[in-house]
């Protein structure tokens, strides 16, 4: 690692003001991805911003149903949360399926979704479930968040105060795990609200996580497992890799939505 | 430089070291407790793993400076006059060969034991296997690690 300097403010005033201030700032949350960057040489930032002191951003609340996860919050604590398995079962079992145990007890919702990791889990929910991400200067709805691979609309030194989940009637998640890194090399995430059905793919995309409109319509008509079989998954855009190819990602498309849709339907 | 001030193993430590520290450098370097070892030094292997305010963590993946003022337990701080459950349980049903895992397997599994007491919940055979995803081992092919690892759960 290039030489850095370590801060852990105690506001999110004080954290905006020192990543104002510093050349290069970075923030930092669990650090489970950004510390390995900056190890590879990939990032030296000259300031890390530590914003796991600051009592704000962490926590978990629901508010007639509506469920807000603060960007501090970690993998472990969102998946045994009481609170997160009433409300949306479905993202308690997704971040308890998020690497291993010693990465859920450090890793953070703000750092995953931040990192939009092309293989992350989070970003599915998030734009399954059409949340909304919150930071320090505005509200930003799921869609217009993520950016393409690794990127997202965060301004520099823009933080992630919160990810607030809107209610929904029924949720399910599955992932074909990479053996290795146990990221996922197809995760899809159903998400039903009344008539309509929501449906996000995490871990295919070159571009990233996207929403299937042909798997969309085909369940928003019938919300079973048969209705995955009818509906045409192409394999243009998606990652072809030492992993998988593109074709064998559509296909792990579709049986991981069949089994997000078993789950719950 | 940071200041970090841990509690390790029950001893209050204090140094002044540059930030970039990792937990397991300071650890092994600074407090020479080489218990804790560096397997792949990119969070993949475990070996690192120790706990930091009564929760795992791969100690090669987070900076001294981020656990400052917080409790830290390795795998020297187990043994109380006699070997912990856990360690016994490991020399009991040869849990280890070369023994490079050891200690992250070790601090994973009192880690898991304990979540699964506190839940409430029955650490099967499955569960422990699902619950090593982040601990590797070169040698022994894991039965052996899951025994220990059910044995000393039924001592803890
Ligand atoms: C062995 C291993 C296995 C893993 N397996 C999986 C897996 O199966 N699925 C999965 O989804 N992930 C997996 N991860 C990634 C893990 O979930 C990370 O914790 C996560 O991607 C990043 O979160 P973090 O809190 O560690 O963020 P950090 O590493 O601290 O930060 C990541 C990036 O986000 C920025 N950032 C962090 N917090 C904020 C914020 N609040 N506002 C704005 N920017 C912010 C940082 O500046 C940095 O650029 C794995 C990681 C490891 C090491
Ligand atoms: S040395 Fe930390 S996980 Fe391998
Ligand atoms: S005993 Fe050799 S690596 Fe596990």
């Amino acid at each position: 690692m290039y030489p850095t300097t370590y801060h852990k403010p105690e506001t999110l005033e004080a954290a905006s003001a020192t990543l104002g201030d510093a050349e290069e700032a970075k923030i930092l949350a669990g650090g489970h991805t950004l510390l390995p960057t900056m190890k590879n040489h990939l990032a030296a930032p000259t300031d890390l911003v530590d914003i796991r002191g600051i009592a704000a951003l962490n926590g978990i609340s629901e508010d007639g149903g509506t469920l807000t996860i603060g960007a501090t919050t970690t993998h472990a604590e969102v998946s045994n949360s009481p609170v997160v398995a009433s409300a949306c079962p479905a993202l308690a079992c997704l971040a308890g399926g998020i690497g291993d145990p010693a990465v859920r007890h450090v890793g953070t919702i703000g750092g995953s979704v931040a990192n939009n990791d092309p293989a992350a889990d989070y970003p599915a929910a998030v734009l399954g479930l059409g949340a909304t991400v919150v930071t320090n200067r505005r509200d930003i709805a799921a869609e217009d968040f993520f950016d393409g691979m690794f990127a997202t609309v965060l301004e520099e030194g823009e933080i992630i105060t919160s990810v607030r989940f809107p209610k929904c009637d029924l949720a399910g998640y599955s992932k074909f795990p990479n053996p290795a890194s146990r990221y996922a090399m197809v995760g899809v995430f159903v998400a039903k609200s009344g008539g309509s059905v929501r449906v996000a793919v995490t871990g295919a995309g070159e571009d990233g996580v996207f929403r299937h409109e042909g798997l969309e319509a085909a369940l928003s008509a019938n919300f079973s497992p048969d209705a995955v079989d009818g509906v045409a998954i192409s394999s243009d855009g998606l990652l072809s890799d030492l992993h998988g190819d593109a074709d064998y990602r559509a296909n792990l498309i579709r049986v991981m939505a069949k089994r997000a849709v078993s789950a719950v339907a | 430089m940071a200041k970090v001030k841990l509690t390790v193993n029950g001893r209050a430590v204090s140094r002044d070291v540059p930030d970039t520290t990792l937990l397991s450098e300071f650890l092994r370097e600074d407090l020479r407790l080489t218990g804790t070892h560096v397997g792949c030094d990119t969070s993949q292997c475990g070996a690192c793993v120790v706990h930091v305010d009564g929760k795992a963590v791969k100690s090669c993946t987070m900076l001294a400076a981020s656990a400052s003022g917080g409790e830290v337990t390795t795998v020297e701080g187990l043994a109380n006059g006699e070997l912990h459950p856990m360690q016994k349980a490991f020399n009991d049903n040869h849990g280890l060969q070369c023994g490079f895992c050891t200690p992250g397997m070790i601090m994973s599994g009192v880690d898991m034991v304990n979540r699964y007491k506190q839940a409430g919940r029955e650490l099967t055979e499955e569960a422990i296997r699902h619950e090593l995803e982040g601990n590797i081992c070169r040698c022994t092919g894991y039965h052996n690690i899951v025994k220990s690892i059910q044995d000393a759960a039924t001592k803890m």
